[in-house]
């Protein structure tokens, strides 16, 4: 036996030390070790988020940690986990999950003056939750192949067989979802469950909005039902996935021309109220709008007398249905959806 | 012993036990109605076209490669055998990655049969080459002498004689391609593990996605038996004095060049096509991409987790590889079934499950570390049971006796004389389970504590915003991370054929 191999008894013997260090450390690196600290549980785009955080941070000093996952992920997690959640504060990318959270009866009252830095029309009536920020439905189009005549009068021409194999979009997407769920409150369920079998047979699925529209610009697909800042954050960069793509709202109170309200709202069980309180207040006031303005996530401001980027379509022009906010339900979409095959 | 070795059986059931009680706690009416559905015929569809195209294809490949460098005077033959193992340095995504770069458009099943035999095949060619490097070459000799050609001899003697490391390999491969998740994602090919990720992020631990792992835990077992079946349990064994001579190299003539050419556009396959794409992205994304105030953290924590569930596995599997070697018998069997079984469940499976009984009814451990270990440690427990197991079976039961002969305590032998011979191969196996770990995704997504960031998570959150130059330093260090156990296995596997 060579005296440098480790013996088995050293290992077994370290095997405690070894399982139990990492295990504080991690939990030390994940918790950012500060019992005072927020832990949210994220939806939107991480680095928008983050720099929200950042800000919040800087401002006040209190310390937040994210923990990441998708809409309609984390909203059901926070109701399975019920009043034993560890989240302080939900953000989400859309209103179908704030709408599961809150009426499952799990979030706190928003002050009142927090409710007074957004609009009615981006908020519930309930004030438990707020529209933080907002984001248009959109088809990019590959402006190569489409001439704006030929382009879809309404997200319901899609049904058409004549666009069978020409349009993508990504359907297990919270996106997407709430895409659907507006449609639900606006036509009903006899026209979005049809709606969503003619998509079955007829779309191209696929896994994110940003490869749904680099597959636009590839020329794999005409067009793709996607959100309007994927296009103008390419842009800013490289531009080397959206090159041929152009965008085409649909206007007119068409349920494509949806607009869809990113919410955050306090837990009930946060054991961090006055934080988690103060950072939607920070949020929906001018820091954290400006974010908004001046970042690179190109999606809409929402606080009253809010900026957002000047490059954007004016939120004005886009003629959005109206959809009470609070009455998006995924479940039923989710259950259309799962019917239809297409989950 | 066996007390502890029970209990580990027991958390070993705990995912197909939850499997098995979801289901009844759903409904059968409920149950039928997300089983039954055309969506699941699809993906079973998809799942079998898979296996069927993949699995034989990684075979033939396998055997070629194996045949080439082990039984003939191929030019750089351990070169190549170097180069035919190496692919499993890289991960199964970054394999998925790198081809999507070079061909955007590539999708579907034939993209991933592509992928999966590229990423898979050494899981094949490392069996059937230590095997062939094992053969007796008489048997052959026999065979020619009674009037066999080349073509028979191969498909008559070598073959059957290969027929083990082939359905062992095969079984590797084909829970692999059950359980893959980011390699189809990315090439757009729906199987029941990315159509269980799809209903998770849809409606967390919902009826919907556990029915799903439900059918997937029945394929699962579905190519378990049919591995048992095709295997049988004929023996293959040499008998006759002397040790065997090694085998003879064919000569490969002017067969040479063509023969190269296999192994050469393998390795640029499953070996260029990703450096080349990491390559390319690394120097597109310049020294921007390196952001070590993200990369750093997750490269610490990647560590930890590696380590501490490469020790928590090989502490697990410890008392049953004992057993197993000391005292075998029927019961012993059967712990030891239940220990193995748990390694060809899916990561997703192992993670609904520890989701949603953790959320349920063990609320402390609910997005603990050690929920997330405890998943690592079900999962990669057959890779620590097979290297620990092997190497205690290597200190005889004498040796102990000898020492307490000449005075040790019993506790005293064991610690200093069966535990150091076992040392090698614990640290072996607790290689593999490290190894697993650093890759992992499914399992660390939907597990992982509070702002816990690994490099597999990392990277994957980076592809999903298509900012593949920034994925690329995560994928770097996974594969740099990976090729010295890579290396580790290979060296091994020659060692154990004894050349």
């Amino acid at each position: 036996m060579k005296k440098s191999l480790p013996s088995f008894a050293s290992v077994l013997a370290l095997g405690a030390f070894l399982v139990g260090s990492p295990l504080m450390a991690v939990s030390a690196l994940a918790q950012g070790a500060d019992a005072d600290g927020i832990i949210i549980y994220n939806a939107q785009h991480a680095s928008l988020t983050q720099a929200w955080a950042d800000g919040f941070t800087r401002d006040t000093g209190i310390k937040v940690t994210l923990r990441k996952g998708s809409d309609m992920e984390l909203g059901n997690q926070i109701v399975q986990e019920g009043a034993a959640s560890p989240a302080d504060v939900f953000v989400t990318e859309n209103s179908p999950a704030m709408a599961l959270v809150d009426g499952a009866g799990l979030f706190a009252p928003l002050a009142a003056d927090t409710i007074a830095q957004v609009p009615p029309e981006y908020q519930p009536a309930n004030g438990r939750w707020i529209g933080v920020a907002a984001r248009s439905t959109v088809f990019a189009y590959d402006k190569n192949k489409l001439t704006p005549a030929q382009l879809p009068k309404s997200l319901l021409d899609l049904a058409d067989p004549s666009w069978s194999g020409r349009w993508g979009a990504s359907p297990s997407g919270a996106d997407f979802q709430a895409i659907v769920s507006a449609l639900l409150e606006l036509k009903g369920e006899a026209v979005t469950s049809s709606w969503l079998k003619a998509m079955k047979a007829g779309v191209k699925p696929y896994r994110g909005n940003s490869v749904a529209m680099k597959a636009v610009n590839a020329g794999e697909i005409e067009g793709a039902v996607i959100y309007h800042y994927y296009w103008f954050g390419d842009q800013a960069k490289t531009g080397e996935n959206s090159k041929n793509v152009a965008l085409h709202y649909f206007r007119k109170g068409d349920p494509g021309a949806f607009v869809s309200v990113s919410g955050a709202g306090v837990l009930a069980s946060s054991k961090h109220q006055a934080q988690a309180q103060a950072f939607v207040k920070w949020v929906t006031g001018k820091g954290g709008q400006e974010i908004l303005r001046d970042g690179d996530s190109f999606e809409y401001a929402v606080g009253v007398g809010a900026r957002s980027n000047p490059k954007l379509e004016p939120l004005a022009k886009l003629q959005a249905p109206k959809v009470e906010a609070s009455k998006l339900n995924n479940k039923t979409v989710t259950d259309l959806m799962t019917s239809a095959g297409l989950l | 012993m066996t007390g502890v070795a029970t209990l580990v059986s027991m958390a070993a059931l705990l995912p197909l036990g939850f499997v098995v009680w979801i289901t009844i706690q759903t409904g059968w009416q409920t149950a039928i109605a997300m089983v039954f559905r055309a969506r699941v015929g699809e993906l079973l569809v998809n799942t079998l076209l898979l296996e069927a195209w993949t699995v034989p294809l990684t075979i033939v490949l396998a055997m070629t490669l194996a045949w080439l460098t082990e039984r003939t005077n191929l030019p750089g033959a351990r070169v190549w055998a170097w180069l035919a193992v190496a692919p499993l340095a890289v991960p199964a995504f970054v394999h998925s990655y790198a081809w999507i770069s070079v061909a955007p458009g590539l999708h579907g099943l034939p993209a991933g049969v592509l992928i999966s035999v590229l990423a898979y095949f050494p899981f094949l060619y490392l069996p059937i080459a230590a095997q062939l490097r094992r053969l007796d070459p008489a048997a052959e000799d026999v065979a020619a002498s009674l009037g066999l050609g080349p073509w028979s001899v191969f498909f008559r003697v070598v073959l059957p004689q290969t027929r083990f490391a082939i359905c062992g390999g095969s079984l590797l491969v084909g829970l692999h391609l059950l359980a893959e998740y980011g390699l189809y994602v990315m090439i757009r090919f729906d199987t029941f593990t990315t159509a269980i990720m799809d209903q998770f992020q849809s409606a967390y631990s919902g009826p919907a996605a556990n029915m799903l792992a439900g059918v997937l835990v029945l394929c699962c077992l579905g190519v378990l038996g049919l591995e048992a079946r095709i295997r049988g349990d004929e023996r293959y064994a040499r008998v006759g004095s002397g040790s065997a001579r090694m085998p003879d190299r064919r000569r490969l003539g002017r067969a040479t060049v063509p023969c190269l050419l296999i192994p050469a556009l393998t390795a640029v396959l499953s070996l260029g096509v990703p450096l080349f794409t990491l390559g390319r992205w690394l120097e597109f994304g310049g020294a921007a991409v390196w952001r070590m105030e993200a990369i750093g953290p997750a490269l610490v924590q990647t560590l930890l987790l590696a380590v501490a569930g490469a020790v928590l596995a090989t502490l697990a599997a410890a008392p049953m590889a004992w057993l197993s070697v000391r005292f075998p018998g029927r019961r012993q069997r059967a712990l030891e079934v239940c220990h193995y079984h748990v390694g060809a469940l899916p990561g997703v499976v192992v993670a609904l499950a520890l989701v949603a009984i953790t959320v349920r009814v063990a609320m402390p451990l609910y997005q603990t570390v050690f929920t997330v270990l405890f998943a690592y440690a079900l999962m990669f427990l057959p890779r620590a049971l097979v290297g620990l197991r092997a190497s205690i079976a290597q200190a005889p039961v004498e040796l102990e006796r000898a020492a307490m002969a000449l005075g040790r305590t019993p506790f005293q032998s064991v610690r200093q004389v069966t535990m150091r011979l076992a040392a090698p191969g614990a640290a072996v196996g607790m290689a593999l389970v490290a190894l697993g770990i650093t890759t992992e995704l499914t399992a660390t997504l939907m597990l992982a504590p509070n702002g816990t960031t690994t490099l597999a998570t990392e990277f994957w959150s980076l592809t999903g915003e298509i900012d593949y130059a920034a994925a690329a330093p995560y994928a770097l260090m996974m594969v740099v991370a990976s090729l010295p156990l890579t290396f580790l296995l290979h060296a091994q596997s020659r060692r154990a054929a004894g050349r």
